[in-house]
């Protein structure tokens, strides 16, 4: 699914990865943990191909093609999908709208025909119950006015009717409460199958007691200085990272 | 990357342009008395029509051309412009479709205007006017059933002279400005409605207007009269073909709407704006201007994506008491594009009501100034007003202007004014494509979803077009 080979990238100009190497196989979940500015959230753009997160060294390899030979919207429309920690707003814009025409580019890409609006409405209705979200809000902007909550669930229902092959969720646990994190676990459960992978990228274990994970990984300094499987998830929880750390120098 | 993304998606040549091969019976170049006697003669017009063109052309030669707008061009030379021009093939005036020249209808069906059967299932009624003749109306007959005149203004001369010479300037008076006096010395055709008493127009009225011939002045004038009771929605849209020398176009459009009557005007405007150099576009100076009697409603909707200058300030003069008066607008400017576009909201009667949303995009090198005045008399008590006036940059190198005036001179009056100014911003691009939308949709949506509350304004199947220009205008073929 994803190969990732001693990966270097820059953030304006700032080395935030330094040879991180990763491999995902299908079905399998991986959890990214690791302490503030470790370079967990740029791993997931530099992935999806954020505009400034440039790899400078490193090969990545997505379901056998080179990633970095991709656009953005490539990535995305095979499949790739980033849940963002801070997903921004579109006013204007209607959730059902922009939805659509995500999962219509999608299946051009794909060969297939565009859904009838009934068709597609009916699943954006049924995910936006699989994700405790008012149906009303597929009306509303993208993003627009919504609560904190409100916009990882949304991010959550987009998962769900884009179908990634290879979903990263970047901090989608922070910010919830516990009600919301059973929903959002929930949903990522429901999807987990065999030609599905998932990235989790996060600081506390707690999310990993509703998805459980195949692999944990601690990245620090830009790199994987560690990977166990979810055990080292409640190690972390104890310890902290700093022992980590102190063992890697 | 996004940024260059985003100038890809805007540098787009003119998809409407193209020039059409029809020869045109054009006066030269210059004015003089003789210009516009020859104008009137033309027309067989009454010889009150010609001295009321003489007198706005003689006020006309005594007034300068404004300076005020925010706006950058090399002096106009009025007598390099002709004042006249008629397709050939149009001298006798076709009976009916059939006898209109195919060469003129295949330019409609390029543009999409459906001038055949069509015209039923849109429910529209066209006037069409091509230069300065109309060459097709349709649907007369089922709106003279309900009463209403929708004809070419130059046959109302003739057929109803005493409306036209009761209301004609009375809107706007023959040297209100500049450009109006010049139109008022020279106008070519354009469109008259007259809706009866009670009655409801029981279909939207369209024109289409085309410029087509080089160096030919556009001097369309339109009289909408609503009588009380009665409602019509009209609409005005146009696209025109490539040239390489400026091009001048000088409309009035005057609304009469009389107690309790209401009149939604509607236009999506897309004149050639020029080249990316900004050479050739459009020069568009217009005076449109409504007065809404007791209880009366006007509401002027506005898409303008077009020409190269545009000077345009549709107004309402609020003189009945309880008269409600709107503008809704969206002005897209984009390579040397310029607009200074605005309203002008005058309250006389008491608690009159007044409402402003505009929305300005400028992209390119463009510049977009917002010009609007709120003025509230000493006898408007009651009277409100609400501005919203939103701007919005694709790229750093184009520039947004709001010029708000506002004048009160009654205390209970309430005037509310918001604006902001935002971009597209790098982070809406990047989750656009996360999503797999390419650089070029996810500007027409962002740009589109920023025109919402304007477009759900606009009569329906001109809220489709409204959307399609943006992103022609934008970029190209945007699903």
């Amino acid at each position: 699914m994803l190969v990732v080979n001693d990966l270097h990238a820059t953030v304006d100009g700032k080395t935030i990865l330094n040879g991180l190497s990763l491999t995902v196989n299908p079905g399998e979940v991986h959890a990214i943990m690791g302490p503030n500015g470790s370079g967990k959230s740029t791993l997931g753009h530099v992935l999806a191909g954020r505009p400034g997160y440039e790899a400078t060294a490193g090969t990545v390899s997505y379901m056998g093609r080179d990633l970095f030979e991709q656009d953005t919207e490539e990535r995305a429309r095979n499949g790739l999908f980033l849940a963002f920690q801070y997903p921004v707003e579109i006013p204007g814009v209607s959730n059902m709208e922009f939805l659509k025409a995500s999962v219509d580019a999608a299946r051009e890409h794909r060969g297939e025909e565009a859904l009838d609006a009934v068709t597609f409405m009916k699943m954006a209705r049924e995910a936006s119950k699989t994700v405790d979200l008012d149906p009303a809000f597929l009306k509303r902007g993208v993003n627009e006015g919504f609560s904190g909550g409100e916009k990882k669930r949304n991010e959550l229902m987009q998962m769900l009717l884009l179908e990634p092959s290879l979903a990263i969720m970047d901090e989608t646990d922070s910010g919830l409460d516990i009600d919301a994190l059973q929903v959002v676990a929930a949903g990522v459960n429901s999807m987990r199958s065999e030609n599905r992978s998932f990235v989790l990228v996060t600081h506390y274990q707690r999310l990993l007691n509703f998805i459980e994970p195949d692999f944990v990984h601690v990245l620090s300094g830009g790199r994987i200085v560690r990977s166990g499987d979810k055990s080292l998830a409640l190690e972390l929880e104890e310890r902290g990272y700093a022992w980590i750390e102190d063992e890697v120098a | 990357m996004s940024q260059e993304q985003i100038n890809q998606a805007i540098d787009k040549e003119y998809a409407a342009g193209f020039v059409s091969a029809i020869e045109s019976d054009t006066l030269p170049p210059g004015l003089d008395e003789e210009v516009i006697r020859f104008i009137s003669a033309k027309k067989n017009e009454p010889e009150w029509l010609l001295e009321w063109r003489l007198e706005a052309y003689r006020g006309w030669l005594e007034m300068a051309e404004p300076e005020w707008a925010h706006v950058h061009y090399p002096k106009i030379d009025f007598d390099a412009i002709s004042y006249f021009s008629s397709p050939k093939s149009m001298e006798d005036g076709p009976q009916s479709l059939d006898e209109v020249d195919p060469e003129l209808l295949r330019i409609y069906e390029k543009l999409g205007i459906p001038l055949h059967e069509q015209e039923m299932l849109a429910g529209v009624a066209v006037d069409a006017v091509f230069d300065s003749v109309s060459v097709a109306t349709t649907f007369r007959s089922k709106l003279a059933e309900a009463g209403v005149i929708f004809c070419p203004i130059s046959e109302a001369v003739h057929e109803h002279p005493e409306l036209v010479k009761k209301y004609l300037g009375s809107v706007v008076p023959r040297k209100d400005n500049f450009y109006a006096a010049l139109n008022s010395a020279v106008f070519s055709d354009g469109s008259f409605v007259y809706i009866p008493k009670g009655v409801r127009c029981p279909m939207e009225l369209s024109t289409y207007f085309r410029i087509n011939e080089a160096n030919t002045g556009q001097f369309e004038r339109t009289l909408i009269i609503a009588d009380e009771d009665s409602h019509v929605s009209y609409l005005e849209g146009c696209t025109a073909p490539m040239r390489d020398d400026n091009q001048v176009h000088a409309a009035v459009v005057e609304l009469v709407c009389l107690d309790r009557a209401e009149i939604k005007y509607s236009t999506v405007q897309n004149w050639y704006p020029g080249d990316a150099e900004g050479k050739g576009g459009i020069y568009n100076f217009v005076t449109k201007r409504g007065v809404a009697h007791n209880d009366a409603k006007i509401s002027w909707t506005q898409v303008e994506t077009g020409s190269a200058i545009t000077w345009k300030y549709p107004s309402c003069v609020l003189r009945g008491d309880n008269s409600i008066g709107e503008f809704y607008s969206v002005a897209l400017t984009n390579n040397l594009q310029q607009a200074d576009t605005g309203t002008k909201m005058i309250h006389l009667g008491k608690n009159t009501r007044s409402t402003i949303i505009s929305k300005g995009i400028s992209a390119g090198r463009s510049s977009n100034a917002y010009r609007g005045l709120v003025r509230m008399s000493p006898r408007a008590s009651g009277a409100r007003n609400y501005t919203q006036c939103d701007s919005l940059l694709l790229g750093d190198k184009c520039a947004a202007h709001t010029f708000p005036y506002i004048e009160t001179k009654n205390p209970s009056a309430v005037i509310e004014h918001e604006a902001t100014t935002s971009k597209v911003s790098d982070d809406q691009m990047y989750l656009c494509q996360q999503r797999g939308l390419d650089p070029e949709k996810a500007v027409s949506m962002i740009v589109n979803g920023f025109c919402k509350e304007v477009f759900k304004e606009l009569p329906m199947e001109f809220a489709v077009e409204a959307g399609k220009l943006l992103e022609v205008s934008l970029e190209g073929s945007v699903g």
